[in-house]
């Protein structure tokens, strides 16, 4: 059912804003709520029932999930051939605008072709209807408060069914891996409810409809995240880092709440007989046509990149995402590195028409969500560099490449932050696979003291996570490459390498990007030496793991190796046109919900350039690990941690850089003592110094001036005035000054008893004279 | 019926809550005489939601019960805490602010 | 005015004898209000003093249906019997005040307590005796349930979600303060 009251079906109107969304469609497509479904009944039978079965509800999750991923696969093929077949005679939804609102002018912060489309968008309303791609969507009434329908349901397009994809895939495989890693926990049985509770509610983030929803799924995220990070809560780091991400969060949703009832409010007072809005498609539609105000528009984006910046770890908000490695390894790939930190990237990608138009990305000065997308990724690869543990180095890494992705929707390549969205959620699940496959075998995280030469033992982990490590570093022709090199492209700065399109000329997020990719190269070959060569360094006999960790090791593996040939760039000369930009053809919406974005062309020029940045982080990296750490640490003898720490003691630039590092760029003390300290100390102090100095110093100078007073008189007009008299007025005055000091008890009730006294007084006094 | 009649009552609640907070050394008593001078502002709402005869009073007396109900969870909490550090929820005692 | 006799389908002016029934309803009742409140605050068992609380709340929430407001009363027997009190007795309960008695008090403080609550009982009531010594209550019929519900969801919508902000906030401060580190 459709929520007809603001939405309803219309073929050729000229009144409407077509939002390019069919209540059609094949079944799959439809009914596509049955995937988070699945696991959400798997989440209640294995809170009920887990402990009973006789894998302790493992096989319940595993089996939920796998079925969802299967539907997945063919809601997948099913949205194939929706894309293909369709030919423009479905009835379209539309929007319906109040016609006046519709004059509203267009400012100059739109660059030319989206002028073009603004203005197309309202009298040739009908030329979207004919446009293919038309996203399904369905949906039921929830409830009903005062005239507004607020609907659940599901709004399924090329980026959802990616995201389906995904999330399913990884779940699963991630599920597989927990049964070898988490095998013979004391929570095993809750440790499998949250993660399908938190496939669920994943899987529902990415097919809802309206910003509600979205909201819902997005706290639900959060808590399955809370919970899972707490996972071994018996240890007090382990809580306090579940407790720091869930409160970072929360700045972070405030924004989120704040910024949809900013947008259900104003696409409601643009829509006739409604208040509000929250669908999401006509939030983008109203918000792309310019019927918004900017400022509203520019408000609410602010708001929501708040929540980006916690939930995707976005520079000054990402502290949490390292602390959050405290959970099971398997938790930090599903979450932390494949699908609930791009939650964030998805929701801008979801949103796009409000970004787009609120941050003036189509402009081409650098806007908010360019700039923390360039900040994050800086700060990510630079933090990764410092770290010992091996699952915080790819934390970081995470950091950076989500600030890849949100400098890329910065930019506008919209598509290729998606694309990267998509091959980063193989191979850092691959990484974090494969770091926890290690960590497995010799019971650390700490790659210094605890690994290292582990190659030869554990030959299907090696190998998994140098294909990894090479498709994050971004060389061709694995994964990161295509997605990298097609941010890079979009930024449009490099109109030196030959390109062109683009939305505008971010020559800073170029510059940006390309440093990134170096650092990336040069930390993931520190992690891989330090973990896989030279000798080892750790306690025991190590062993490859067992097969129900391989297996979606290699999977992975395989998936970052081929994921980037999906996406092959337009004018790609080695490959058919039929090949090229699949990814982006099935995936980036053609709808009147999503704005009209240019597209950059890569060149060669610059795919060469960015291989070679690569190629030269990876050298620097290699020479100092493989061949002088390597030398230094054979030539004494000792093992690399008590080698001298190499430029750090020497250059004392290097030393200052890697404190400043080390500490995380002081954020954390920024928060815990600046900030928390700040207001809970110096305010306890302030009210304790009040106390002491303002009301006893007030009670004192009281008897004190009386007493001087007193002094004077005694002085002045000793020969007038008996002793005896001034002394007595002086010690009076000291007296009621204790006296008066007595009210200063400290007891709350005498202090409640005078603010009632006072306030009857003054109420009575109020009433007599008025 | 008169309105005062109500008013009266509140009014007279009212004054026995602030006796309650005023008087009483246990903490949960005076979270208790609380609730007590809450519920007068209650009656008074609702009296005069009937007056006017309308609705608007009755909506805030609602939210008034929400806010009680969260004021006892937080009070509660800090007598527990304070019970758990000293042994005792004497409200007398605690003066560490004394002048 | 005569909202009993609406609700039990009187026509409210010939029936003079319901406002008499009402009135003596509400004499009843806020006697024993009154008296159970005194009790509250001067019994020396913390929970008796519990117990009094209870008999005050369903007292006051007899005084919302006897008012009209059919939904507030529900709602204080549900929120304010069925858990705020339980949540006091639990209170109670955990600082073992339960079964002890409160000590006496401080014949000073509760001096200064007297004083302090009759003058503002005295400055209330001459304020009301002076300002509404006549009026009479105007509502013509009960308030349902459904018009306390649409104007919630309509034109209080906004304090409603601070509302549940505020509990949220309320809740994970109550986590917070009370659990043992």
């Amino acid at each position: 059912m459709v929520t007809e009251l603001f939405i309803f079906a219309e073929s050729a109107s000229q009144s409407g804003l077509p939002l390019g969304i069919t209540s059609g469609g094949a079944w799959l497509l439809r009914n596509a709520w049955l995937i988070p479904l699945l696991p959400a009944l798997s989440f209640l039978g294995i809170l009920f029932f887990g402990k009973r079965m006789p894998r302790k509800g493992a096989e319940l999750g595993i089996a939920a999930v796998g079925i969802a991923f299967v539907l997945a696969v063919l809601t997948g093929l099913a949205w194939l051939d929706h894309r293909d077949n369709y030919h423009g005679e479905e009835t379209h939804l539309a929007v319906a605008a109040v016609e006046h609102h519709g004059e509203i002018s267009h400012d100059e912060h739109h660059d030319d072709s989206h002028d073009e489309h603004a203005a197309s968008g309202h009298s040739e309303s009908g030329h979207h209807a004919t446009h293919s791609s038309l996203a399904v969507s369905n949906t039921v009434t929830w409830f009903q408060t005062n005239g507004v329908d607020i609907s659940v349901g599901v709004l399924v397009d090329g980026l959802s069914v990616m995201m389906l994809f995904v999330v399913t895939l990884v779940s699963l495989l991630v599920h597989i891996y927990s049964t070898d890693y988490v095998g013979g926990d004391r929570r095993y049985t809750h440790y499998f409810a949250f993660l399908s509770l938190f496939s669920a509610s994943m899987l529902t983030l990415v097919i809802s409809e309206n910003t509600l929803q979205l909201l819902v799924a997005w706290e639900l995220v959060g808590v399955c995240s809370f919970a899972l990070i707490g996972h071994w809560w018996e240890e007090k780091p382990n809580s306090d880092a579940a407790l720091k991400a869930f409160l970072t969060n929360r700045v972070g949703d405030m924004g989120l709440l704040v910024g949809v009832t900013i947008l259900f409010f104003s696409v409601g007072s643009v829509l006739p007989d409604t208040f509000g809005s929250f669908s999401i498609a006509a939030t983008n539609a109203v918000a792309n046509n310019g019927l918004l105000s900017h400022t509203a528009l520019l408000v609410a984006a602010t708001c929501l990149m708040a929540a980006v910046m916690s939930k995707s770890g976005q520079f000054f908000l990402h502290t949490w995402l390292p602390d959050a490695m405290a959970g099971p390894t398997p938790v930090s790939a599903l979450i932390h590195a494949a699908t609930m930190v791009v939650a964030g990237v998805f929701m801008i990608a979801r949103l796009y028409g409000v970004f787009f138009e609120g941050l003036s990305i189509g402009g081409s000065s650098i806007n908010l969500m360019a700039l923390v997308g360039g900040i994050t990724t800086l700060v990510g690869a630079s933090l990764a560099f410092v770290q010992r543990d091996i699952k915080k180095v790819l934390a970081y890494s995470t950091i950076s490449q989500l600030g890849y992705m949100v400098l890329a929707l910065g930019v506008g390549a919209w598509t290729a932050a998606v694309f990267h969205l998509f091959t980063h959620a193989f191979f850092k699940a691959c990484l974090f696979l494969g770091s926890g496959s290690v960590a497995h075998a010799v019971h650390s995280f700490d790659m210094k003291s605890d690994m290292g030469g582990m190659r030869k033992a554990m030959p299907h982990t090696y190998r998994t996570f140098i294909i990894g490590s090479i498709a994050l570093a971004g060389l061709p022709p694995l994964a990161g490459f295509w997605s990298k090199d097609e941010i890079l492209a979009g930024t449009g700065g490099w109109g030196l390498f030959g390109g062109t399109g683009g939305n505008g000329s971010y020559t800073l997020m170029l510059v940006m990007g390309m440093i990134t990719a170096a650092l990336t190269a040069a930390y993931m070959t520190r992690c891989v030496y330090l973990t896989f060569f030279g000798e080892f360094r750790g306690h025991g006999d190590v062993h490859e793991s067992g097969p129900r960790i391989v297996a979606p090791l290699w999977i992975l593996a395989g998936l970052a190796i081929v994921a980037g040939l999906f996406n092959l760039p337009k004018g790609f000369q080695l490959v058919p046109d039929s090949f090229q930009e699949r990814f982006g053809h099935y995936v980036e919406p053609v709808a009147g919900y999503f704005p009209t974005i240019s597209h950059a062309t890569p060149s060669w020029s610059l795919a060469i350039i960015s291989t070679l940045v690569v190629i030269g982080g990876a050298s620097a990296a290699w020479w100092y690990y493989f061949v002088k750490v390597e030398a230094a640490s054979k030539a004494s003898g000792k093992s690399l941690t008590e080698l001298p720490n190499g430029p750090t003691t020497t250059y004392p630039l290097a030393k200052i850089i890697h404190n400043i590092l080390d500490k995380k760029y002081y954020l954390d003390h920024l928060y815990t003592g600046i900030i928390a300290g700040g207001t809970k100390g110096p305010l306890a102090r302030m009210a304790y110094r009040f106390n002491q100095q303002v009301i006893d110093g007030t009670v004192d100078r009281v008897g004190e001036t009386a007493v001087k007073s007193g002094q004077f008189v005694y002085d002045k007009i000793d020969q007038l005035v008996v002793d005896g008299a001034v002394n007595t007025s002086g010690r009076l005055s000291s007296e009621a000054g204790g006296e008066l000091r007595k009210i200063q008890s400290g007891k709350v009730q005498s202090y409640a008893a005078i603010l009632f006294a006072a306030a009857t007084v003054l109420a009575g006094i109020l009433i007599v004279i008025v | 019926m008169y309105l005062n009649q109500f008013l009266l009552l509140s009014a007279a609640l009212f004054a026995i809550g602030v006796y309650g907070v005023l008087a009483r050394r246990n903490g949960v008593l005076v979270l208790m005489s609380i609730e007590l001078i809450l519920n007068a502002v209650n009656i008074n709402l609702v009296s005069f939601a009937a007056f006017q005869d309308s609705i608007s009073g009755e909506v805030f007396a609602l939210f008034v019960i929400a806010v009680a109900a969260a004021e006892v969870g937080v009070g509660l909490a800090m007598i527990l805490l304070l019970y758990r550090n000293r042994r005792n929820i004497d409200l007398t005692e605690i003066d560490l602010m004394k002048g | 005015m005569s909202v009993y006799a609406e609700m039990v389908g009187l026509d409210p002016l010939t029936s003079g004898e319901v406002v008499v029934a009402q009135n003596i309803a509400f004499g009843l009742i806020a006697v024993i209000m009154l008296f159970s409140a005194l009790r509250m605050v001067t019994t020396r068992n913390v929970v008796h003093a519990a117990l009094y609380l209870v008999i005050v709340l369903a007292g006051s929430a007899a005084i919302f249906i006897l008012l009209g407001a059919e939904f507030v009363g529900v709602t204080q027997v549900l929120v304010y019997i069925g858990a705020i009190v339980v949540l006091f007795l639990f209170g109670i309960m955990l600082t073992r005040g339960a079964l002890g008695v409160d000590e006496e008090e401080k014949g000073e403080q509760r001096l200064m307590s007297c004083l302090v609550a009759g003058l503002l009982a005295i400055v209330t009531a001459g304020a009301l005796i002076n300002t509404f010594s006549d009026a009479e209550l105007t509502r013509s019929s009960p308030s349902t349930t459904a018009t306390v519900g649409d104007s919630i969801f309509s034109q209080f919508i906004i304090p409603f979600e601070a509302i549940s902000v505020l509990l949220l906030a309320a809740l994970i401060g109550a986590i917070v303060v009370a659990r043992k580190d």
